[in-house]
């Protein structure tokens, strides 16, 4: 069974402008949606405000482990830490990767999350109740967006 | 999601242990491909054509059956074990959820870095 999340996309642009886009603090916050508090450094945490329409109450709170200039950004997370009564410093976080290559026609994006085997299983259903419903709502704020910048 | 499905997730919420763990192994997936079909076989049956014990099997089939992906039902004298798919449709539909939230992301960061 599979249990980690690969994705590839192709981007039109050199590798120097993605890796800015994923390493510098700012940037990141703007497609990811989230105001973090400061650059991110290896090995030292970052935190921020999920700024993603219905989720501003979420903290955002990584550990990042490597940053490999232009080759390799990763960092460790607790996904949909939601609910400010649970710690969930104590659960085993998932592994985000992101690795770059060098292509014809700009930078091909490597995305793995990996180790959603160490997460409790209640965590994955809570997960989902928090989402359900407001799923529709949010894939409606993208629709509206897009339509907006184009 | 139905309520139905919902509230039923819900009366899982005490299973801590994790499924993709108890699966990581291949005596239990074999286990699992052999009861998949629906239909419940004998701790017998199950050892049958395996080099482990009556003994290691049951182990396994506990490990299983603590995340809820088996569940034994008793025949006469002895227990049957049947398989049970919804820990694992669980888990699915949990990763499609995160790989759905990672597509719109990287969508967002094409059109960041493109433009």
């Amino acid at each position: 069974m599979n249990n980690r999340i690969e994705k590839r996309i192709e981007l039109q642009a050199p590798v120097s402008r993605v890796w800015r886009a994923l390493t510098d603090y700012r940037e990141f916050g703007e497609w990811f949606r989230v105001k973090l508090d400061g650059p991110f450094v290896a090995g030292q945490v970052s935190c921020g405000q999920i700024t993603y329409p219905g989720y501003e109450h979420v903290k955002w709170e990584t550990l990042v482990q490597k940053m490999e200039p232009e080759r390799l950004f990763s960092f460790t997370s607790h996904p949909y830490s939601v609910d400010p009564k649970i710690d969930y410093s104590k659960e085993t976080p998932t592994l985000v990767e992101f690795r770059l290559e060098k292509t014809a026609s700009g930078t091909l994006l490597l995305l793995t999350e990996s180790g959603f085997d160490k997460i409790p299983s209640d965590r994955r259903l809570e997960a989902f109740r928090m989402n359900d419903g407001g799923w529709t709502e949010q894939m409606k704020n993208i629709e509206k967006h897009v339509a907006q910048t184009s | 999601m139905s309520h139905k499905r919902h509230s039923s997730m819900a009366g899982k919420r005490q299973r801590r242990a994790p499924v993709f763990a108890a699966l990581a192994d291949e005596t239990r997936l074999s286990l699992v491909a052999k009861l998949c079909g629906g239909q419940p076989h004998s701790i017998s049956q199950l050892t049958e054509g395996s080099k482990l014990t009556r003994q290691a099997i049951t182990k396994h089939l506990r490990a299983l059956e603590s995340v809820g992906i088996v569940h034994s039902v008793r025949a006469g004298r002895e227990s049957r074990f049947e398989f049970d798919p919804e820990p694992m449709i669980g888990i699915k539909e949990y990763l499609d959820f995160v790989s759905k939230q990672w597509d719109q992301a990287l969508s967002k960061l094409k059109s960041f870095v493109e433009n």
